[in-house]
């Protein structure tokens, strides 16, 4: 397939190694991600994905590497670092506090305060209203501890959180994987609005289809490893599937000829 | 005001039982209800509070403290050794609260940092602060401290012991502390999900020694009023508080998991364990009861905390 580029990337990352021990999660990484587009990261399960995005959140540091966020290199970041490049993240597990409401983790980390030192509760849960509505979320009382709440509920609030933090490079893991038909195409909806307001986004998927339905470019990688990217629309979801099977039977035989 | 009650009804239970409680123990004993009685209790249960509310603050952030009642211990052997030294009163009650709070701060951070369980890890800090203790005293109290020194543990404003007092002003500024300000909403995430804390770019480790280090300032309050009021440091003192704190933060309705906490639930559940130690002692029951009466409290307390997560589970499913 033909390699995309057409320029600078808001975000970079080159030549990138991580590991665990003994497992090699990241090999000679490279991803790229463009401004005001959205990015999907493909590949199967183990593959790095979610490695990838948490060295880009801070969360992990490279053991080799350069990363570059809108021109700036950076050996390793972390998560303030991240934050202040204007970094949000959706990640798969949701990092939600489950005992604070809605208000409680939309604001963690930036919680309005009253008088220099008080909490604004007040302030918070009406911000937190007028926010969920304002991206049609709906959650019936927004003041119940998250643990009351349901999978695809969590993942919006996780969502209108990463949102309201106005970060202009926003990635999810997984945004969508408790939700129900509605609800995804809401929160699909909601990143075509997010790119056409200018933010970058990077999504990860497993929903090849969702991929095509909202990405610009598509970056595969395998088994730690850069595969391909291209532009969604010189590709379709069954060539992308193949791609990913083809590179899965080459493991296979590498992996029966040791 | 069907979910208020869903809330708050750990905290309406104990506040009913202790009712019930008192209405038995006014009939078997005539001074139970006295003015003078009321006072005792308060005053014998001021400095657990103290170290209950501290506990609070700790489980509330997902773990516990083992050696909170040797600090209690090492912190009054620090002022007594630092008051015969003849240094004066508010310099040695200064130097015995840092104490209590280093020896916080370093529960923190070596929970933080090495990651070992922090049950393992804060025993074992509280045997080897009962060993220097030992060690400094060479197992006999220090006592006989100035009368300027003896008033903080027996002195009164008014009708109230300034004990009472202390634990009432640290409640207060508990409640703010806990639910209205960012060091107490970062406290309850670092028991709600430490990960969410760390994802948004907020320094746990900070928060980690922070409490530890409020509840050594706790401890080390404790050991001013116990010292103060024996007039003798004891190698030995605080033994098992640490015990009767977990007691009733946990029967109080903070989550033993962490990210929920109760303040006035610790502060019921101390009340009731005193008048159920008070009513022992006016029914000539034996102490040793009164110790087991704890311990099964805390597994009575520990199973009830367990049923409403499962139910909560099961509804959820």
């Amino acid at each position: 397939m033909l390699s995309a580029k057409t320029k600078e990337p808001i975000v970079e990352m080159k030549n990138v190694k991580k590991a665990f021990g003994y497992i090699q999660a990241l090999e000679d990484m490279n991803f790229s991600a463009y401004a005001g587009e959205v990015t999907a990261i493909v590949g199967d399960n183990g593959s790095g994905k979610s490695t990838l995005i948490k060295i880009l959140t801070g969360c992990l540091k490279p053991d080799e590497g350069e990363v570059w966020i809108k021109g700036r290199y950076f050996s390793s970041l972390t998560v303030k670092q991240s934050i202040k490049e204007g970094i949000t993240a959706v990640y798969q597990d949701l990092a939600l506090d489950n005992c604070k409401d809605c208000a409680g983790n939309i604001f963690l980390g930036r919680e309005l305060v009253k008088h220099g030192i008080f909490l604004d509760h007040e302030r918070m849960r009406r911000s937190t209203e007028e926010l969920l509505l304002r991206l049609h979320i709906s959650i019936p009382d927004i003041t119940q501890p998250v643990e009351r709440m349901s999978g695809g509920q969590r993942q919006a609030l996780a969502i209108a959180r990463a949102v309201y933090a106005g970060g202009d490079i926003l990635i999810f893991d997984e945004p969508t994987s408790a939700m129900g038909v509605k609800e995804t195409s809401r929160i699909l909806k909601l990143f075509l609005e997010l790119k056409a307001e200018g933010k970058s986004i990077i999504l990860i998927s497993h929903n090849l289809f969702q991929v095509f339905d909202i990405s610009d470019r598509i970056c595969v990688i395998h088994n730690g490893r850069f595969v391909d990217s291209f532009l969604t629309k010189d590709s379709s979801p069954q060539k992308l599937h193949e791609l990913i099977v083809e590179k899965e039977e080459e493991l296979s035989d590498e992996t029966m000829a040791k | 005001m069907k979910r208020w009650l869903s809330k708050y009804s750990q905290q309406i239970f104990l506040f009913a039982a202790m009712m019930v409680i008192c209405i038995v123990l006014t009939r078997k004993s005539e001074y139970f209800l006295t003015w003078r009685n009321i006072r005792n209790i308060l005053e014998a249960n001021s400095y657990r509070l103290i170290l209950a509310i501290g506990m609070t603050f700790v489980i509330a952030s997902g773990v516990m403290d083992l050696s909170a009642g040797a600090i209690v211990s090492m912190c009054g052997v620090i002022m007594a050794v630092v008051l015969h030294m003849e240094i004066p009163v508010p310099a040695a009650v200064l130097i015995g609260i840092l104490s209590g709070m280093m020896f916080g701060i370093v529960n923190g951070l070596l929970i933080h940092y090495t990651g070992i369980n922090f049950f393992i890890l804060t025993l074992a800090v509280s045997g080897m602060l009962r060993g220097v203790s030992l060690i400094i005293t060479d197992g006999k109290p220090i006592t006989k401290f100035g009368q300027d020194f003896i008033y903080l543990g027996i002195g009164r404003i008014g009708e109230l012991q300034l004990s009472v007092l202390a634990a009432l002003f640290l409640v207060l500024i508990s409640v703010p502390l806990m639910f209205h300000m960012k060091w107490g909403s970062y406290v309850l995430s670092l028991g709600g999900n430490r990960e969410a804390l760390v994802k948004s770019g907020i320094r746990t480790g900070f928060y980690r020694a922070s409490v530890h280090a409020f509840l050594g300032v706790m401890a080390a309050v404790t050991a001013v009023i116990i010292t103060a009021r024996l007039n003798s440091a004891e190698p030995n003192a605080g033994m098992n508080m640490e015990l009767d704190a977990i007691t009733a933060v946990v029967m109080g309705g903070t989550s033993i998991k962490g990210g929920k906490a109760s303040i006035a639930g610790t502060v019921l559940a101390v009340l009731i364990l005193g008048v159920i130690r008070n009513g022992l002692t006016l029914m000539s029951v034996s102490s040793d009861y009164q110790q087991w009466i704890t311990g099964f409290l805390l597994l009575v307390s520990v199973l009830i905390s367990e049923i409403k997560v499962h139910k909560f589970r099961t509804l959820m499913k």
